[in-house]
C-alpha cells in the first residue's frame, strides 16, 4: 500500500475548495456546484473503493501512513479498522448529497458555503482516520470553524446567539481534552493510539484523564446536560448545516468514545459506566419528553437527536459485542435518518417558509410522494422492524440486558416515547384537515429532490433488511477492542491486586 | 577588541544612525531617502547577525554583554519586525503626514536599545539599553502632532515608565546592595548568602520588567498608548519591546536567580494567570480595534510568562516560540488595519469592520485566518504556540496554570469570535480603498500563508528554537 489513499481522501475536498476560491462567485453559476459536485463524488468513490480494497478479517489498522510530523513528539498517523471505514463512508455519502441539494436555501455566497462544506468534509474525514490522539484533536477543533460560519452566515434569525454557543460550548468541552492529551504524552511517552493501545495507561491517572476527555465528547455527543447547543444549532443553521451536523458532526463523540475512552481507559470507563447510563438514560426519557412538546419540526427532530444518541452511548459502555455493534449501527442509521428528516423539514420550509407544526395538516393530499417518503423516515427514527433504527436498537437493547434488567428496561421506554413523538408529528403534519391556505397550492416533491430522499431511504431499508456488510465489516474490530479493552482490563486489575 | 566582530551588528546601526542623523539635517526634504535608508540599514544589520556562526557563545567586555544563540535569535527576531514595521507602513505615515527624518532615526535607535538589552548580562548594561529603548519610544508614541490622543499617549507612557524604571533601577540598587555585583554570572555566585534579602531586589526589578511587557497588574497604561499612538508605532509597541523584555526576563531570570524559583515562581506564575485572564475579559467590551489589540497583547504576554515559570529549557523554548508566532499574527492584523482606509482616512472601530467579507473577500478571509490563529484553533500557527506552552508546563505537572490558561482561551475566543461575526454576519459598509502599497501585500500574503500553512511543518521553528539552552 503505497499510495496514501487515506491522505488523498482528507485533502481532495480541501483540493476541491481550493480551486472554487479562486472561481468567480455568482449564484447562478454551474461551474461552482460543479466543481463542488464532482469532488465530492469523487471522494465518495474513492471512499467505495476503499471498502472494497479493506480487508475485514484483519484485526489491526489499515491503509496505515506513518510520518514524522512534529519532531519526537508526534506522527502524522492515519490508518482505518472497520469501525472507521463506515464512519468515513457516511461523511462522503452525506456531503455529497449535502451538495446536491445545495438550492435555493442558499440565497447568497454560494461559493464560499460550498468551499466550507468542502473543507468541513476534510476534517470531517481526518477525525475518522487519525491513530494520534494530537492529530484527532487537531481535526476535531477544526470542525469548529466551518461549522461556525455555515450557521452564523447562513442562519436564520438567531443565528449570531446560535452560533457563539456552539463555538463556545464545543470549545470549552474540548480544551479540557487537550491538556489529558499533552498529559498522556509525559505519562506514556507517546500519543500514538497503536502503542497506547498496546502499552494502556496506568490506572491511576486513569480516571481524571478519561474525565477530560469526556467532557469533550459529552458536550459533542451531545449528553444530558450539556445538550443545549444542539437545539439552537440545528434551528438556526441552514438545512444543509443542520444535516451535516446531525449525521455526521455529533458521530465523532461517539466514534471518540469507542476508540479513546473504552480502548485507553478501561479501567476508568468500568468505573464510570453507571454515570453514562445514568445521563444516558435521562437524555433518553428527558429528550424525549421534551420532543413531545415542542412547536418548531426541526426542534423537535434536534431533541430526538439527543435521545439517539443517547442510545449510543448506553451501548458502548456495554462493553459487550452485541451492545457496541448497535451504537455503531445507530449512528450509521440517525446519521442516514436525522440527515434525510432535516431535509424533508427544509423541504417544506422552502415551500411554505415556516418550520412550525400547527402550519401544516393534511399534506397528504397535496403531497403524495413527500408523505411516503416522510413515513420511510419517521419509521426509520422509531425504529421499526426493516429499518437500519431497529437493528441498532434491537443490539443496544441486547448489550444492556446483559448488563442490568433495570437500564435496559427505562432505555426501552425510550423507544415508545421515541415512536410516539414521531408519530404524533406525522400525524400533526401530514394528516388531519387541510386548514392552511398557505399550503393548499403548495407543490409535491420535484425529480431531485425525490433523487436525494431516495438516495437516504434506500439504504435506510436496505441494511434494515440486510446488515450483514454493515456488520461483517467491523465485527473483527469490534472484537479487538473488546479484546484489548479485557486485556488492559486484566491488567490493571493483576496490577493493583499485585501491589495491594 | 580582538572580539569586536561579534558586536558589528550594534556597531552598523550605532553608525547608520549617526549617519542619518546628518545626513538628514544637511540634505532637505530628505525624509523618505532616509526612511528608505533606514530599512536598508535594518537589512543590512540582519545580515551582519549572521556573520558569525549563530551557535557562539561568548561574553564581552568583562563578561557584561553575552551573546549566545538566544541574542542572535532575538536580535534577528527584532530585526524581522522592524523591518516590516517600516514596509508596511510608509503610505500610513505619508497619508498623516508625519513622515520625518527624526521618525526613522527614532525606530532605529530604539532596535539599538532592544539589541543592547538582548545581550546584556550585567543590570548596568541592561538598564542603558532600556533607556535607550524607552527614550525613544516616548517620543514615538506622541508623534502625531496634529493628534491630541497622541500626545496624550507619549506623555502618559513617559510618566508611568519612567516611574516603573525608577522601581527597576531601586530594584538593581538592592540587588547589587546584596550580592556586591551588577553582574549576572557575580550575581549567582552570591546568591546563597543573603537570599531574603535578594528577593525584595527581585520583585522590584520584576515589576519593572512586566511593566514593560504591559503584564497585569502593569498594563494600566497600554491600552491607552497603544490608542492614542500612530497605527505604526503601535505596531512597534507590540513587538520589539516585548521581546526585548521577554529575552531580560529569560536572562535575568534563569541565569542569576535560577537557584530562587521556588521563590519567583510565585511571581510570574500570578502574572501569568493575571494576564491571561484580564486580557481575554477586558477585550470584551471594546470598541477600538486597538485597543482590543493591547488587551489581546496583555492575554498573549500572560502566555508566554507561562512558560518562563516551568524552570525549564523547554519553558523558555516554548515562550519564544510563542513569541516568535505572536508577532508573525500580529504583524498580520497590523497590515489589516492598514489596508482599511478610505478616502485617505484610517478608521479603527471594530465597527467599521461590518460586512467587511462582501466587498473584500480575500481581505476579510486573512483577518479571519488571523483571528482563528489568535484564538488558538487548530490547524493555524496560534494553536501550535499554545500547545507549546501547555506541553511545557504539563510536563512540570503544573495543571492548574495550564487549565486556567486554556479557559482563558475560550473567554478570548469569544472576542476574537466577535469580531469575525461583524466581518461576516453584519450588513455591509461602503468599500474600502484598494491600493494597497506593495510592501503591505506582500507582507499581509506572508503571514496569512505563514499563519495557514504553519500545519505542514511544524516542527521547523522548534527545530531551530531548540538549541536554545540557557540553563
Amino acid at each position: 500500500m503505497n499510495f496514501p489513499i487515506l491522505s488523498s481522501l482528507i485533502l481532495l475536498p480541501s483540493i476541491g475548495a481550493l480551486f472554487l476560491l479562486f472561481a468567480k462567485d455568482s449564484q447562478d453559476s454551474k461551474t461552482i456546484r460543479y466543481v463542488a459536485l464532482f469532488t465530492a463524488f469523487i471522494n465518495f468513490l474513492i471512499s467505495i473503493y476503499l471498502w472494497y480494497l479493506f480487508d475485514p478479517s484483519i484485526s489491526s489498522f489499515q491503509f496505515v501512513e506513518d510520518k514524522t510530523w512534529l519532531k519526537e513528539f508526534v506522527n502524522y498517523k492515519v490508518g482505518i479498522d472497520g469501525i472507521s471505514i463506515l464512519f468515513i463512508i457516511l461523511t462522503t455519502f452525506i456531503t455529497t448529497l449535502c451538495i446536491i441539494s445545495v438550492n435555493k436555501s442558499i440565497k447568497f455566497r454560494l461559493r464560499d458555503f460550498l468551499i466550507a462544506i468542502l473543507v468541513m468534509e476534510s476534517v470531517m474525514i481526518g477525525v475518522f482516520c487519525s491513530l494520534d490522539l494530537f492529530i484527532f484533536y487537531l481535526f476535531f477543533e477544526a470542525g469548529l470553524i466551518p461549522m461556525f460560519l455555515i450557521i452564523g452566515i447562513w442562519g436564520g434569525t438567531r443565528r449570531v446567539y446560535s452560533a457563539f454557543k456552539f463555538f463556545l460550548y464545543t470549545l470549552l468541552g474540548s480544551v479540557l481534552m487537550l491538556v489529558a492529551i499533552i498529559s498522556i504524552y509525559w505519562i506514556s511517552g507517546t500519543t500514538d493510539i497503536t502503542l497506547l493501545y498496546e502499552f494502556g495507561i496506568e490506572a491511576k491517572y486513569q480516571k481524571l484523564l478519561w474525565l477530560a476527555f469526556f467532557t469533550s465528547f459529552a458536550v459533542k455527543t451531545p449528553m444530558w446536560p450539556v445538550h443545549t447547543w444542539l437545539p439552537d444549532a440545528h434551528v438556526e443553521a441552514p438545512t444543509v448545516g443542520s444535516v451535516l451536523l446531525a449525521a455526521i458532526l455529533l458521530k465523532m463523540a461517539g466514534y471518540g468514545f469507542i476508540r479513546f475512552s473504552i480502548g485507553l481507559f478501561p479501567v476508568a470507563s468500568e468505573f464510570f459506566a453507571p454515570l453514562i447510563y445514568t445521563l444516558s438514560l435521562v437524555a433518553i426519557v428527558f429528550t424525549s419528553l421534551v420532543a413531545l412538546m415542542q412547536d418548531d419540526m426541526k426542534k423537535l427532530i434536534a431533541y430526538s437527536s439527543v435521545a439517539h444518541m443517547g442510545f449510543v452511548t448506553l451501548g458502548i459502555f456495554t462493553f459487550n459485542q452485541q451492545g457496541i455493534e448497535g451504537s455503531i449501527i445507530q449512528m450509521i442509521s440517525h446519521g442516514l435518518v436525522s440527515a434525510a428528516l432535516f431535509l424533508c423539514v427544509g423541504i417544506l420550509y422552502e415551500k411554505a417558509h415556516s418550520r412550525l407544526i400547527n402550519t401544516y395538516g393534511g399534506l397528504v393530499s397535496v403531497m403524495p410522494k413527500y408523505s411516503v417518503l416522510f413515513m420511510i423516515f419517521t419509521l426509520g427514527a422509531i425504529g421499526l422492524p426493516g429499518t437500519t433504527g431497529f437493528i441498532g436498537e434491537f443490539l443496544i437493547l441486547m448489550g444492556v440486558f446483559q448488563k442490568s434488567f433495570l437500564v435496559a428496561a427505562i432505555a426501552s421506554l425510550g423507544v415508545i416515547f421515541g415512536a410516539a413523538y414521531m408519530l404524533w408529528l406525522y400525524r400533526r403534519v401530514i394528516f388531519g384537515k387541510l386548514n392552511n391556505q398557505n399550503i393548499f397550492e403548495i407543490a409535491d416533491l420535484n425529480k431531485s429532490e425525490i433523487f436525494i430522499l431516495s438516495c437516504l431511504a434506500i439504504p435506510t431499508l436496505f441494511f434494515g433488511f440486510y446488515p450483514e456488510p454493515l456488520i461483517n465489516k467491523k465485527e473483527i474490530s469490534v472484537e479487538d477492542l473488546i479484546n484489548t479493552y479485557n486485556y488492559n482490563l486484566n491488567l490493571n486489575i493483576l496490577k493493583s491486586s499485585s501491589n495491594g | 577588541m580582538d572580539n569586536i566582530n561579534f558586536i558589528y551588528p550594534e556597531i552598523f546601526i550605532s553608525l547608520g544612525i549617526m549617519f542619518l542623523l546628518i545626513f538628514g539635517v544637511f540634505k532637505k526634504n530628505s525624509s523618505n531617502l532616509v526612511y528608505n535608508l533606514s530599512i536598508v540599514i535594518l537589512i543590512a544589520t540582519f545580515v551582519l547577525i549572521f556573520s558569525y556562526p549563530v551557535e557562539t557563545e561568548i561574553s564581552l567586555f568583562k563578561n557584561s554583554y553575552k551573546i549566545d544563540y538566544l541574542s542572535s535569535f532575538m536580535k534577528s527576531l527584532t530585526m524581522i519586525a522592524g523591518i516590516f514595521v517600516m514596509i508596511t507602513s510608509s503610505k500610513y505615515l505619508k497619508l498623516l503626514k508625519i513622515l520625518q527624518i527624526e521618525y526613522s532615526i527614532l525606530i532605529l535607535s530604539a532596535i539599538l536599545g532592544t539589541m543592547v538589552m538582548i545581550s546584556s548580562n550585567d543590570l548596568m548594561v541592561f538598564y542603558i539599553g532600556l533607556e535607550l529603548q524607552s527614550l525613544s519610544l516616548y517620543v514615538l508614541a506622541s508623534f502625531n502632532k496634529n493628534e491630541i490622543k497622541s500626545s496624550e499617549a507619549g506623555l502618559k507612557y513617559f510618566v508611568l515608565s519612567a516611574l516603573s524604571s525608577g522601581i527597576l533601577l531601586y530594584g538593581c540598587s538592592l540587588v547589587y546592595g546584596f550580592s556586591g555585583s551588577t553582574n549576572f554570572n557575580i550575581i549567582s555566585n552570591e546568591i546563597n548568602n543573603s537570599q531574603f534579602s535578594l528577593m525584595f531586589g527581585i520583585v522590584f526589578i520584576l515589576v519593572g520588567l512586566a511593566f514593560k511587557i504591559s503584564a497585569v497588574p502593569f498594563h494600566m497604561w497600554a491600552p491607552d498608548v497603544y490608542e492614542g499612538s500612530p497605527t505604526s508605532v503601535t505596531l512597534f509597541f507590540t513587538m520589539v519591546p516585548k521581546i526585548a523584555a521577554l529575552t531580560v526576563f529569560i536572562r535575568f531570570l534563569y541565569v542569576p536567580f535560577i537557584g530562587m524559583i521556588d521563590q519567583w515562581n510565585v511571581i510570574i506564575v500570578f502574572l501569568a494567570i493575571a494576564s491571561m485572564i484580564f486580557g481575554a475579559v477586558a477585550a470584551i467590551g471594546q470598541t477600538n480595534i486597538k485597543r482590543l489589540i493591547a488587551y489581546s497583547s496583555i492575554s498573549h504576554m500572560g502566555y508566554a510568562l507561562a512558560g518562563l515559570t516551568t524552570g525549564t529549557n523547554l519553558g523558555i523554548q516554548s515562550s519564544v516560540i510563542y513569541i516568535s508566532i505572536y508577532l508573525v499574527m500580529n504583524l498580520g492584523l497590523f497590515c489589516c488595519l492598514f489596508m482599511m482606509k478610505r478616502n485617505d482616512q484610517y478608521y479603527e472601530n471594530i465597527d467599521d469592520l461590518s460586512g467587511l467579507s462582501k466587498n473584500h473577500p480575500l481581505l476579510s478571509l486573512s483577518i479571519l485566518i488571523i483571528l482563528f490563529s489568535l484564538a488558538g484553533i487548530p490547524p493555524m500557527a496560534g494553536f501550535f504556540a499554545k500547545f507549546y506552552i501547555f506541553q511545557s508546563i504539563v510536563e512540570q505537572s503544573m495543571y492548574f496554570l495550564a487549565i486556567v490558561g486554556l479557559l482563558s482561551t475560550v473567554i478570548a475566543a469569544f472576542y476574537y469570535l466577535r469580531i469575525i461575526k461583524i466581518i461576516y454576519f453584519d450588513p455591509e459598509k461602503e468599500k474600502y480603498d484598494t491600493d494597497y502599497s506593495l510592501g503591505l501585500k506582500i507582507s499581509l500574503t506572508l503571514t496569512t500563508l505563514t499563519i495557514l500553512l504553519y500545519f505542514i511543518f511544524p516542527s521547523k521553528l522548534v527545530e531551530i528554537v531548540s538549541k536554545i539552552n540557557i540553563i
